[in-house]
């Protein structure tokens, strides 16, 4: 089991629980939530475990084991049901790096409370499903990558790979509920996402290179023009 | 800790009786932070999720709006207080309440507005709420209900000050009633970017052609929404009601600086006093200038594009 919420790993998760002060393991007496900056302490109040419930995650009814009462959907789901796919960084719903689909509705998976879904549909980038393909098993081990995730390789769209998951869950929302968006429309949809590295530019080529894939195998002819925010030529680019 | 999530309302108001400490769980995306950074340690919490009378909302004949005479065709749109952003921006709402609608839509991102409700912002009652200085313009009232029966407030009634409220112990905010303006209603916002931002300071007018009002009230320059009803009775006085003359510039600019004189804002990390005070003048000028004439026929469809980038 994993002591706390950053120690999954993942180079984001270490700046705040580094900056802010120790980590305190989740099996400690006095541990709560462990919130971002290691104020996990704080919380000892809520810290009393409770009955096990069941969540369903990606099509599969799942028991959680040993969750506490003010656990957040994100904990729940990457420490205590091995799936690591959505990101834990910022904690208060700013990043997107947790972005999940609750009920088919786009969220942070930070801002839900873990035991307040049960009933619900959860999916996460684990689940994702390639347009018309087999389901992805990334986390698995498998290789199946959907055609976002694809894309977003071959656009050049992920560097150090950390805002990713929450990316390739928030276009493939987009995509599902319009499958062809302006570049405003994009914009705005993922406005909700941070990455630090990209500078944006080429998380949105690979959006248009999906709905380009997308509607060239629905029959139609894709546009093999410049994206319209590239023809532009208004592409800000980040210098992180 | 344990997590009640009734599917009636009457259950959620007997547990509300039973227990008035019972922390109140509508979209999270207040509360799970402050429970994520260990600022807040519930007791117990109710979550909402599964009250879909909540989630509903219907248009009904105009009735009790704040300080208005009763009825005249007007229109009320009654919003279960569950009602996320993201279906306040949708297109039939948008159309009733556009400010509502722009209000919404620079809320947080899809993911916030996917959850965070209006009954949520009434009740976390901050003074960059964006939808509550809509609220106050269009004379909304709120709904609440307890095992003990029903009572509506007026929204500036319901908001006593900087995260307070009226809402008395055993009591859930159910509905907020909100008129529809026979003529234009507008939002507009400042802060750093389009998205993910807390209000600098905002904006919400409302010009009644019916009733021959304006209202306007100003959000993050006080701790609650701020109107000055004699700026209002006095720009009402000037508009071209039986015509459509636009209102000029001189007209505005007094407006805006009446406006920024009845604010009443605090310095912090977001921004100054007098930063806020300007802009909220320049806020509420281009905001009078834009209204009138309204767009089209009375109840007319407006843009719901966000305005200002100012």
């Amino acid at each position: 089991m994993a002591s706390s919420p950053h120690d999954a790993g993942s180079p984001g998760t270490t700046t705040r629980a580094g900056s802010g002060g120790a980590t305190v393991p989740v099996g400690a007496a006095s541990s709560g939530v462990a919130g971002p900056g290691g104020r996990a302490g704080a919380t000892a109040g809520s810290g009393e475990v409770v009955t096990p419930y069941e969540l369903v995650v990606n099509g599969v009814a799942r028991r959680v084991d040993g969750a506490r009462a003010s656990d957040s959907l994100l904990h729940v789901l990457r420490d205590r049901l091995g799936l690591p796919g959505a990101k834990n960084a910022c904690e208060q719903g700013e990043c997107g790096s947790c972005s999940v689909l609750v009920d088919g509705v786009l969220v942070c998976a930070c801002l839900e409370l873990a035991e307040a879904v049960t009933g619900c549909a959860v999916t996460t980038v684990e689940g994702l499903e390639p347009a018309g393909g087999e389901p992805s098993d990334a986390a698995l081990g498998g290789d199946v990558l959907t055609d976002v995730q694809r894309a977003m390789v071959e656009a050049g769209g992920v560097q150090c790979g950390f805002c990713t998951p929450g990316f390739v869950v928030a276009i493939h929302d987009l995509l599902a509920r319009v499958p062809e968006p302006g570049p405003f429309e994009v914009r705005e949809a993922l406005a909700g996402n941070l990455c630090r590295c990209t500078g944006y530019g080429r998380i949105l080529a690979a959006v248009e290179q999906v709905v380009a894939e997308r509607s060239s195998v629905g029959g139609e002819t894709a546009s093999g023009g410049p994206a319209p925010w590239q023809a532009a030529g208004s592409e800000p680019r980040g210098s992180a | 800790m344990t997590v009640l999530a009734p599917a009636r309302l009457t259950d959620a108001l007997a547990a509300l009786d039973r227990d008035p400490a019972l922390t109140v769980l509508a979209g999270g995306t207040d509360l799970m932070v402050e429970v994520n950074y260990g600022e807040r340690r519930p007791a117990d919490v109710m979550s909402l999720r599964r009250l879909a009378e909540l989630r509903r909302w219907r248009v009904e004949p105009g009735t009790d709006g704040d300080d208005r005479d009763a009825g005249g065709g007007r229109a009320d749109v009654v919003l279960g207080a569950g009602t996320t952003y993201t279906t306040l921006l949708g297109p039939e709402l948008a159309e009733l309440l556009p400010a509502l609608a722009q209000a919404a839509r620079t809320v947080g991102s899809p993911q916030i507005r996917n959850t965070g409700t209006i009954g949520g912002n009434l009740a976390t009652g901050s003074p960059a709420g964006d939808t509550l200085p809509v609220l106050v313009a269009h004379g909304a009232r709120v709904e609440l209900a307890s095992v003990h029966g029903r009572r509506t407030l007026a929204v500036d009634e319901f908001l006593v000050g900087p995260k307070r409220t009226a809402l008395a112990p055993g009591e859930l905010i159910t509905a907020v009633r909100v008129p529809v303006a026979a003529g234009s209603a507008g939002f507009s916002k400042i802060g750093v970017r389009n998205a993910m931002v807390i209000a600098v300071a905002n904006c919400a007018l409302v010009v009644d052609r019916r009733l021959r009002t304006v209202r306007c009230a100003l959000g993050s320059v006080g701790p609650v929404p701020i109107r000055d009803p004699e700026a209002e009775a006095w720009v009402a006085e000037l508009l071209d009601w039986d015509g459509a003359s636009p209102v000029e510039p001189a007209v505005a600019g007094e407006f805006g600086a009446r406006l920024a004189a009845a604010s009443r804002p605090i310095d912090d990390h977001r921004a100054t006093a007098d930063y806020r005070r300007h802009a909220v003048g320049v806020l509420a000028r281009r905001a009078l200038a834009r209204a009138w004439p309204p767009p089209g026929d009375p109840g007319a469809p407006t843009s719901t594009v966000p305005t200002e980038a100012a």
